[in-house]
């Protein structure tokens, strides 16, 4: 069974919430992804969403468009980050690990060679933020057969009847961003969020992580609520642009382990 | 004997042009592109539009543009006759209004009161700054920090007519960061907002959307050609950068197969120096950038590569789908011209015909005047003069080491 179902079925089963951290792999220093990822679970990350750098983060506010930068720069490359997943396997066997990004470095690559490099190394799953399901037939067809999960984004524009086309296509989870807007940006409404929910899960039966705009523990924990998984890129990633390197590890654990508390309250 | 044996209907339904296009946005988005897909196919064939888009081309843009035959340049070159057709002449300055214009309608229909635009070379921005004002629209217009530079007198212009100029300090701060940006505000206001994209590429439905409000062109150019010498050109000629006021011209000559197609990419310092902008003539991998998959600038690691151009019009590492297909398909040829042959055309149209080019249709001429002196006499190019060089002043100035 895939990592992901695993984590998030125990997770059900204990009455708990999902946290879901972000980091951009390369940044602040390539040398700092592995041990970043492995402060991330001990501090109580259940999945973690490794971001991919691309020159044209479209869907991206600036801290994430500047993480991206950062990592460029270092010389981070899509297999770069096959290769610092294939190195975090080797102490933890047991957290999901999904790669996030643009759809650009993975065409680049080839499909079929990027879905088995991505089970090979230990990757769980792959969210492309710029391929909808009208344009992933064949992403799909090389994901499904590594048994690497598709993971959609849904928006608070998405009607009823695209809800119900990503329902069947996708696996692992689903990702609701909670706001009309970038990565990172700061309006975020709750209400609208509960509102959208129902309609979410009359078609979806995976669980449903929130992410876009949630900044601290207490929002997390309004979010654990009514939905299944929380995700923080934009908060985290500010915390590793804003820590001297050697203190980039510790800072990050400091931050997520206050949001795990605040979750399991 | 003319052999017609051409038939061509693109994009399909899904807004694919062979494997080229599609809708390659974020989810927020998709839903955004599917209302103007629907809103434009609405709209398209509605008398009442058709009618409203005619009048403002004809009253405001002043159009039919003419076409007039560069006759000096010619017998110098000593060739082909070169033909133009005078984009350069409609209200602000390029081929970019048509399109302007056709979005700002559809926008009007659809309650849309503020539209956002990117632009490079400042024509479009100008373009959409000026059907704003002219519609009563908020406007915001998204430009590269860098381009902001070398175009200051279009920016001015913007700033006059109203707009926001909201300059993008991130990556190469050119066209390119530019999308970007304006891609990003679009996310974040979808339902206000209109984005008036400016060149035949991005998500469908834009590149048909573009291209069908540039077709007049040639459409236009095709009755008056046969007024003007008795038959159609042999060859029409126009520079890509994203592509819209050669498909423009391209598109109603796509079935004409006895008309050569030539497109001509900005060659930067040289194709071969890697310098350029030219992703069909340099053979560029095909990849995924802003809502299209198209032949696009890139390491081998999927990362676009910044491109080079004297005009910041074509400083682009992508093209629009329709013209990869075009190349795909062997109806359409793609070369490059260089910097300094580009120059060289804006010089010698200043000088032979007291035409001052963009810098931009100045790429499609030097291609045009480099086969013209191969050519018997009778031949007849027509080039597409897409806009007027009063923007590209400070550029050519520098280059010059003239102090303005």
């Amino acid at each position: 069974m895939n990592r992901i179902q695993a984590t998030l079925d125990n997770l059900k089963a204990q009455g708990r919430k999902a946290l879901i951290p972000f980091i951009t792999a390369g940044d602040p220093a390539l040398d700092k992804t592995v041990p970043l990822m492995h402060g991330l679970v001990e501090a109580g990350a259940d999945i973690i969403e490794l971001g991919v750098p691309f020159s044209d983060p479209m869907a991206d506010g600036p801290t994430i468009q500047r993480a991206s930068e950062r990592a460029l720069k270092n010389g981070m490359s899509l297999r770069g980050v096959l290769e610092m997943v294939a190195e975090f396997r080797k102490t933890d066997a047991a957290t999901p690990v999904v790669l996030m990004g643009y759809g650009n470095p993975i065409e680049a690559m080839g499909w079929e060679t990027f879905a088995s490099r991505c089970a090979e190394v230990g990757v769980d799953g792959a969210l492309t933020v710029d391929f909808p399901p009208e344009e992933s037939h064949e992403a799909f067809e090389h994901l499904q057969r590594h048994d690497i999960a598709p993971i959609f984004l849904l928006a608070p524009t998405t009607d009823e009847a695209r809800i119900e086309r990503v329902a069947k296509l996708a696996r692992g989870y689903v990702y609701y961003v909670s706001l009309k807007g970038v990565t990172g940006a700061g309006n975020l409404d709750l209400a609208a969020i509960a509102d959208k929910m129902p309609q979410l899960r009359k078609h979806i039966r995976l669980p449903i992580g929130v992410g876009f705009g949630i900044r601290d523990g207490e929002t997390a924990r309004k979010i654990a609520d009514i939905a299944d998984a929380v995700v923080i890129g934009s908060r985290i990633v500010q915390e590793i642009e804003h820590s001297a390197p050697e203190a980039v590890v510790a800072n990050v654990k400091h931050f997520v382990a206050g949001v795990r508390a605040a979750l399991d309250k | 004997m003319r052999l017609r044996t051409l038939t061509y209907s693109y994009p399909d339904q899904s807004g694919h042009f062979g494997p080229y296009g599609g809708i390659y946005m974020a989810e927020t988005l998709i839903p955004a592109v599917e209302e103007l897909r629907r809103e434009y196919l609405r709209y398209r064939d509605d008398p009442e539009f058709k009618a409203e888009f005619a009048y403002e081309l004809k009253h405001y843009v002043g159009r039919p543009s003419p076409i007039y035959h560069a006759k000096r340049l010619s017998e110098h070159l000593g060739g082909a006759q070169i033909y133009l057709k005078r984009e350069d002449l409609n209200h602000t300055g390029a081929h970019k209004v048509n399109n302007a214009i056709g979005q700002a309608l559809l926008a009007k229909r659809m309650g849309k009161k503020r539209v956002i635009a990117e632009t490079g070379a400042g024509m479009h921005g100008v373009a959409t700054a000026t059907v704003a004002a002219r519609f009563g629209m908020e406007c915001i217009v998204y430009m590269g920090a860098d381009d902001i530079q070398r175009q200051a007198p279009n920016v001015f212009r913007m700033k006059l007519l109203g707009a926001t100029v909201v300059p993008v300090e991130s990556g190469s701060k050119t066209l390119k960061d530019a999308c970007n940006e304006a891609i990003r505000d679009w996310v974040t206001n979808v339902e206000t907002t209109f984005y008036i994209f400016g060149t035949a590429a991005g998500p469908h439905p834009y590149p048909m959307m573009v291209r069908d409000f540039q077709c007049v062109i040639g459409n236009e150019a095709k009755v008056q050609m046969p007024e003007l010498i008795g038959r159609q050109p042999d060859a029409v000629i126009a520079c890509v950068g994203g592509g819209s006021n050669a498909i423009g011209l391209f598109h109603p000559y796509i079935e004409e197969t006895s008309v050569a197609i030539i497109g001509v990419e900005a060659g930067g310092h040289g194709v071969a120096t890697g310098k350029h902008a030219a992703p069909l003539t340099g053979d560029a991998k095909v990849g995924v950038l802003h809502g299209n998959k198209v032949y696009l600038m890139q390491d081998e690691n999927g990362q676009i590569i910044e491109t080079h151009s004297i005009s910041a019009g074509l400083d682009y590492p992508g093209v629009g789908p329709e013209h990869c297909l075009l190349k795909d398909m062997g109806r359409a040829q793609y070369v490059a011209a260089n910097d300094d042959e580009a120059l060289a055309a804006f010089d010698a149209l200043c000088r032979y015909e007291g035409i001052i080019p963009a810098l931009e249709s100045s790429h499609a001429l030097a291609h045009a005047m480099k086969i013209a002196p191969g050519m018997a006499k009778d031949k007849v190019l027509l080039v597409n003069l897409s806009g007027r060089g009063d923007k590209d002043m400070n550029t050519v100035a520098r280059i010059k080491g003239i102090t303005l």
